[in-house]
């Protein structure tokens, strides 16, 4: 047996989030006694699969298909149930992203696992297997129980550390055989910011509300980011006035972020915004009202005016660095 | 066009969550409960559909009769009938089983829900439902049109937008921007009330998670305030303090 950890790339690159899957679950191979093999879909540009290893991989399935480029999430289904036969793996461990939870589906179905996505921290093993996991739109946890022997996990960042091991992962060629219909959906477009740090990715967020006034007063949160490697976000009524595009969104019914640093900027703190960010490590919030409900979420507050602090930050940020 | 319509009954979003003492089920005195916001997307579109299209609109929904006044606003917005599965949604295999049991060889088209519950948060019934009944299944959706028999959705990535063309039947998991939310209006609240609402027994009882135990995150310790003339304090703080820099 093993277990196999699904590897998602982005422009020829390997997604950190992924790195993070490799270390938890090398962290259940070390319970169960068995090695982690990693499954890399598409062409890698620039890296040497065996520095997986470092994260915890003992050996890397590397499908080379070009066809992999792409986000089919049929044909990336069919790479993984086929890893898994051939590697008799019982645990999938997937990074949670805009595909995994759709293939993760898919797997559970054909391979008859179990599956829990939204997993905030290790297993517990005793008897049972059960893994925390965030509900309710990180508003609460639950522990689930998964009862059927093979398991799929979608693990949310920062569930757990990255390892530093001292080993190389052995890499192999894996040849997937596609089924007719794996590529019936045809993908007639992608429209993507180039450069941008992702914010599902990013370590630091930086996010701006209505209070910014309008979409021409980004800039200054643009720097700021910049200056911090921060990804960006934005609040429901900034997406909804189109100021900031929709993949930007964090909340209840946006995008879910769990980053070491968040930074809201002119955002009140309404309950569906707090549920899509409660999960950060650190909160700053800063806004000119005083009874902004965002204080009473955030570890650090400024009560004052943004467009003076803002660009004081971004330069004591810059000081920082160099 | 024959649309399947699948809606989760979940409190509010502006509720705060409580658990009964032993921490083994929500606590649901005081909340108020509505259609899951990602599937009120689905279903508004779904309505927008039938009137472009023609066809049905059928809303089903896995729950106990305490999700009927949901059931029912959703074919006070327009939906023309509804199922229930008198059961618990407790597990996403279990819903997923009864939307294929419901959906098998009856011809739907398109079978739409939202990307997840604001519940359970579990984002794999359409994934699921989909390989149950050997279609193809697309999330998160958040366009999606009907042109010359061929779908053309827009599926939110990381950092953007994938545009994606497929065939029919497909399954779909939806969010905004897909429609906008409809209010019902006066007439589809009284109409709803003598549309059919049938109500079946689960099909299959297997499940393969239980949530054995529930918890409140930790409180959070009091705000650091920082003096508003003095901002660079900040950034010292986050790197001293909370070493996050």
């Amino acid at each position: 047996m093993s277990v196999l950890v699904f590897v998602e790339v982005a422009d020829g690159q390997i997604k950190k989030s992924s790195l993070e899957a490799i270390s938890y679950g090398a962290a259940i191979a070390e319970k169960a006694n068995t090695q982690v093999i990693a499954l890399v879909p598409g062409t890698i540009s620039g890296y040497d699969l065996s520095g997986l290893g470092a994260y915890g991989a003992d050996k890397v399935l590397h499908a080379e298909d070009e066809k992999l480029n792409t986000q089919g999430i049929r044909a990336f289904g069919t790479a993984i149930i086929q890893a898994m036969k051939s590697a008799d793996a019982k645990f999938l461990i997937m990074a949670k992203s805009s595909l995994s939870d759709i293939i993760g589906a898919r797997v559970s179905v054909e391979m008859q696992a179990a599956i829990a996505t939204n997993v905030s921290g290790l297993p517990e093993i005793n008897g049972t297997f059960s893994v925390p996991r965030s509900i309710y739109t990180g508003k609460a946890f639950g522990r689930v129980e998964l009862s059927t022997e093979c398991k799929i996990l979608g693990i949310r960042k920062n569930a757990v550390s990255l390892r530093n091991d001292d080993k190389k992962a052995i890499v192999e060629k894996f040849a997937i055989s596609f089924a007719d219909n794996d590529f019936a959906a045809s993908i007639t477009n992608v429209e993507k910011a180039d450069g941008d740090i992702l914010l599902t990715e990013a370590e630091i967020v930086v996010s701006g509300g209505r209070g910014l006034k309008g979409p021409e007063n980004w800039q200054m949160l643009e720097d700021l980011a910049k200056a911090l490697g921060a990804g960006m976000g934005c609040s429901k009524p900034v997406s909804d006035l189109e100021w900031r595009p929709h993949h930007e969104h964090v909340g209840q019914t946006g995008v879910k972020v769990s980053p070491n640093l968040y930074i809201a900027v002119g955002i009140s703190g309404a309950i569906q915004h707090l549920a899509g960010v409660s999960s950060s490590k650190v909160i700053v919030a800063i806004n000119k009202d005083e009874d902004a409900p965002f204080f009473k979420a955030a570890d650090y507050g400024i009560c004052g005016d943004a467009f003076e602090i803002i660009p004081r930050l971004t330069k004591a940020v810059k000081a920082l660095k160099n | 066009m024959k649309i399947l319509i699948c809606i989760s009954h979940v409190p509010d979003t502006t509720s705060r969550i409580k658990f009964t003492a032993d921490g083994k089920q929500l606590d649901k005195q005081g909340l108020q409960f509505i259609i899951g916001p990602y599937d009120d997307y689905a279903l508004a579109r779904a309505v927008e559909l039938k009137e472009a299209h023609g066809g049905t609109v059928t809303v089903l929904n896995v729950g106990t009769a305490e999700t009927e006044p949901t059931i029912r606003k959703a074919l006070a917005i327009g939906a023309d009938n509804a199922i229930r599965i008198d059961a618990e949604p407790t597990d996403s295999w279990f819903v997923a089983r009864q939307i294929a049991e419901v959906a098998k060889d009856q011809g739907y088209d398109l079978i739409l829900m939202g990307r997840e519950s604001i519940d359970f948060n579990g984002g794999v019934v359409h994934g699921m439902v989909a390989e149950m009944l050997g279609l193809q299944a697309f999330s998160p959706v958040m366009m999606l049109d009907v042109v010359d028999g061929k779908v053309k959705m827009a599926r939110e990535i990381e950092g953007g937008k994938e545009y994606l063309e497929a065939t029919m039947p497909l399954v779909a998991g939806c969010q905004e921007p897909i429609a906008e939310w409809k209010i019902p209006n006066m007439r589809g609240i009284m109409t709803a009330r003598t549309k059919p609402l049938e109500v079946r027994a689960a099909s299959d009882e297997t499940k393969l998670t239980t949530h054995v135990h529930f918890e409140l995150p930790p409180p959070k310790g009091a705000v650091v305030m920082i003096d508003p003339s003095n901002p660079e304090e900040l950034i010292q703080k986050l790197v001293e303090e909370a070493k996050v820099l």
